[in-house]
């Protein structure tokens, strides 16, 4: 018996330490929860959302940025001068810049940088964002002058990519698990699975962060994710993945909820090429069949802004087309008896994994059955959908997010896997890189939009909406994302 | 005894080998380009044919093979193609936390199942049976994953005393680390102990009909005496059978927990590789947990022996 007691004694305390109270989190410090692991942190060798949302701004800087409402700012280039030609920029670099590992940051890196990015054997995501650049070349430790075969009007946008960031020759091949860049936080360590730690950069070259470390922390599972942040372990989330708690979120004084929006344009990718969808008036007959309101409210639990053509609503370049083909089963019939498809026709959609692409998938097919358009619903994951879908062109309809910012110049590749080919439309593109002038630009982006969405080259659906939960205490969290990023530099708390 | 261990070791080795064919195989089959994943829809043919190189991936199939044999052999896994990092880096950074796990799973069910198992059995037809056995049903019926939410539901979200999931790391403490596998080790343990103490209760009932316990009885040993002296050992069998099996499960099959608990073991790096396309990891992973149930069978065979002297002859088994 006196055995017994000792042993229940012991129970008790054990748990008495092991469930202590947990130590109340220093207010200097951000626990931010991510749902997809970084692949690894080197932007300028994948496409992964998650490595730019890691080390954008934080760890690394390119010679621009883009800041949270899509602007392009000065960043390791302090300022710049472009040629009348359009063709030559001359970029003044910031002064007193190293890099992490204690390298000076000068004209070598950023010659470096961009002749690495634009080689032969890079593996560069992005390449396309360097193909303009002719030469790139030092005039002295501080400028650099790069040339481009012609004029290209996104170039200081596209230099603000994470795909664009600078990197010290030492240090690049490290980058993927140790990343060395300029940024106001230093890489600290990846428990791989689990968390990404930064801390604060003390001999940053700008505004140092008011953040002394932050932790990303990686959280697959939607039901984790809405117990890791009642629970008080996660701060912050910029993209919630559980949209169907975020009610319960906003009620709970705790929290603040922030409905932002993205550069994701969620469409019924089409093949152009193929069957019925060769037809214009198949096309049309689908746009008139789609309720974007229900997909909306079906797939994204309300959250989302209906879009009519491929451009983002907050750009103020955007012309709201939905009205081109409003939601109309007579009318929408009618175009598919005039194309030949009285009875309607069978056709395949393959839907990858993203809750937006199977539940949107299943609520478009029955949109569609409605006018006799019968789909065949495969689910396929991602490697597959990149092989039988986008590199193969194997499907008739498909339903994707895009995601990079300002990619309507995909609709002027033909052998795309839209196989969308117009003319017309690369003469757009090409008229848009030739122009400079911010206004002509939008105009040339509204013809492109007005283009697209006329020729129904895929089903417009709607905008991805970014869910973010934070700690209500929590200031300078980005709202919106303009690109791809968590922005950490400017976050703080209040008491 | 020796002939019985050479040829286990002989099967274990071949066993290997077929395992190590039978995955290259179905990964080779298996559609996705590893580098079209890396580098998503914008990437230019050109940008994917230089990464391929660099990965290796136009070597020819077979010297690919061969190539992964040797190295499999010299411990030298090759590099992740998404992480960048040693494979066995990545390995052995997730079983530092999926070993213990497992061990600690084990050993919680263990601890809960075999007294209940010996005490429904002892008190046969009762209401302490019927107790233990509705236990078991409720176990057995109620999935770990849902069991794991509600208990961070109750100890991290209303009482906040324990961590809702993620895994501190052994670098943090042993506290830190064993307070973030508390609640897992309690999710997963409590299924487990269910079926094993199902399984001691009507192993440890078969062995009490058994003509040497009556022999027993009528020889005057107690209840409780033949029971733990008699019944017991004899009814181990099944019952470290049911262990091997659980514990091989425990290792690798996870990963449901893993997510619930967003914790950085061996199920989640397996799953998370296949979808990358990270062949490399998901090759080896696989191998190594083929060994490893090989080697868990192995060594129940060898308690088997422990267990039951009959077995120890060789020639007979």
């Amino acid at each position: 018996m006196r055995k017994m007691k000792t042993l229940v004694t012991l129970i008790v305390l054990t748990l008495g330490i092991v469930i202590g109270p947990s130590a109340i989190a220093a207010k200097s410090s951000l626990n931010l929860g991510m749902v997809l692991e970084p692949p690894h942190l080197d932007p300028t060798a994948g496409a992964a959302a998650a490595i730019d949302e890691a080390v954008y701004a934080n760890i690394f800087e390119g010679l621009t940025r883009i800041d949270k409402n899509g602007a392009v700012k000065p960043a390791l280039a302090s300022s710049w001068t472009v040629s009348d030609d359009k063709k030559t920029y001359t970029f003044n670099l910031q002064k007193n810049v190293s890099f992490h590992d204690g390298a000076v940051f000068d004209a070598d890196d950023v010659v470096f940088s961009l002749d690495r990015a634009r080689a032969k054997d890079s593996v560069n995501a992005q390449k396309a964002l360097f193909k303009p650049i002719e030469s790139v070349t030092k005039r002295d430790a501080h400028t650099v002058v790069v040339t481009l075969a012609q004029p290209t009007g996104g170039f200081l946008f596209n230099m603000g990519w994470g795909d664009a960031v600078m990197v010290d020759e030492a240090s690049a091949a490290k980058n993927k698990s140790h990343p060395i860049g300029t940024g106001p936080f230093k890489f600290s360590k990846w428990v791989k699975g689990d968390r990404v730690v930064m801390v604060r950069n003390d001999s940053y070259w700008g505004t140092a962060a008011k953040l002394k470390s932050a932790t990303i922390k990686i959280i697959p599972d939607p039901a984790a994710a809405a117990s890791a942040i009642l629970s008080g372990d996660i701060d912050a989330f910029a993209n919630y993945p559980a949209p169907e708690s975020l009610a319960q979120l906003e009620s709970d004084p705790r929290f603040k909820v922030v409905i932002g929006t993205t550069e994701g344009e969620t469409i019924l990718s089409t093949n152009n090429q193929r069957g019925p969808f060769k037809r214009l008036k198949v096309r049309q007959a689908i746009a008139h069949a789609l309720d974007r309101k229900a997909v909306i409210d079906g797939a994204m639990f309300g959250y989302g802004t209906p879009i009519g053509t491929h451009f983002a609503p907050h750009h103020p370049a955007y012309v709201d087309l939905i009205a081109t083909h409003p939601y109309d089963l007579k009318k929408a019939k009618q175009l598919l008896t005039e194309a030949g498809y009285p009875d309607g026709f069978k056709a395949v959609i393959k839907l990858p994994p993203p809750s937006y692409a199977r539940r949107g998938g299943e609520i478009v097919a029955s949109q569609l059955r409605k006018i006799g358009i019968d789909l065949e619903i495969i689910p396929v994951e991602w490697a597959q959908w990149l092989d039988q879908v986008f590199k193969n062109k194997d499907y008739d309809l498909t339903i994707v997010s895009h995601t990079e910012p300002m990619d309507i110049g995909i609709y002027a590749r033909k052998d795309y896997y839209f196989a969308y080919d117009s003319p017309r439309f690369q003469e757009l593109m090409k008229e848009l890189d030739a122009t400079v002038d911010t206004q002509a630009r939008y105009d040339i982006l509204g013809q492109a939009q007005r283009l697209i969405s006329q020729e129904c080259v895929n089903g417009f659906l709607f905008q991805l909406a970014k869910h973010g939960v934070w700690n209500k205490k929590l200031r300078g969290l980005w709202e919106n994302s303009p690109v791809q990023a968590n922005d950490l530099t400017e976050v703080y708390w209040v008491d | 005894m020796r002939i019985f261990l050479i040829k286990r070791i002989f099967t274990l080795l071949l066993t290997l080998l077929v395992a190590t064919l039978v995955v290259f195989v179905v990964l080779e089959i298996l559609p996705g380009d590893p580098a079209a994943v890396m580098l998503g829809i914008n990437a230019e043919p050109e940008t994917l044919n230089a990464l391929r190189a660099q990965l290796g991936l136009n070597r020819p199939v077979w010297v690919r093979y061969l190539h992964w044999v040797a190295d499999l052999t010299t411990g030298n896994l090759g590099i992740s193609y998404t992480y960048d990092v040693p494979v066995s880096e990545l390995i052995l950074s997730r079983i530092t936390l999926s070993f213990p796990l497992a061990l600690l799973a084990m050993t919680l069910s263990t601890l809960i199942a075999i007294p209940m198992g010996i005490m429904a059995a002892s008190h046969h037809n009762k209401p302490m049976d019927f107790l233990v056995m509705s236990f078991s049903q409720m176990g057995i019926a109620i999935p770990n994953f849902w069991f794991a939410m509600l208990l961070t539901l109750l100890f991290s979200v209303t009482f906040r005393l324990l961590p809702a999931g993620g895994f501190a790391g052994w670098d943090a403490g042993i506290l830190p680390a064993f307070k973030s596998l508390l609640l897992p080790t309690i999710a997963l343990a409590l299924p487990q102990a269910a079926i094993l103490a199902r399984v001691t209760r009507s192993a440890l009932l078969e062995v009490l009909e058994e003509d040497f316990i009556r022999t027993a009885r009528a020889k005057g040993v107690n209840n409780q005496g033949t029971l733990w002296k008699h019944a017991l050992r004899n009814a181990l069998i099944p019952v470290v059978t049911i262990m091997g099996l659980q514990f091989s499960f425990l290792l690798a099959g996870t990963i449901i927990i893993e997510n619930v608990f967003y914790l950085p073991g061996i199920g989640r790096l397996i799953f998370q590789a296949i979808s990358q396309r990270d062949l490399i990891v998901v090759k080896n992973l696989v191998v190594l947990l083929a060994g490893a149930v090989i080697m868990i069978n192995f060594m129940v065979d060898l308690l088997y022996a422990a267990i039951d002297p009959r077995l120890r002859g060789g020639e007979n088994v």
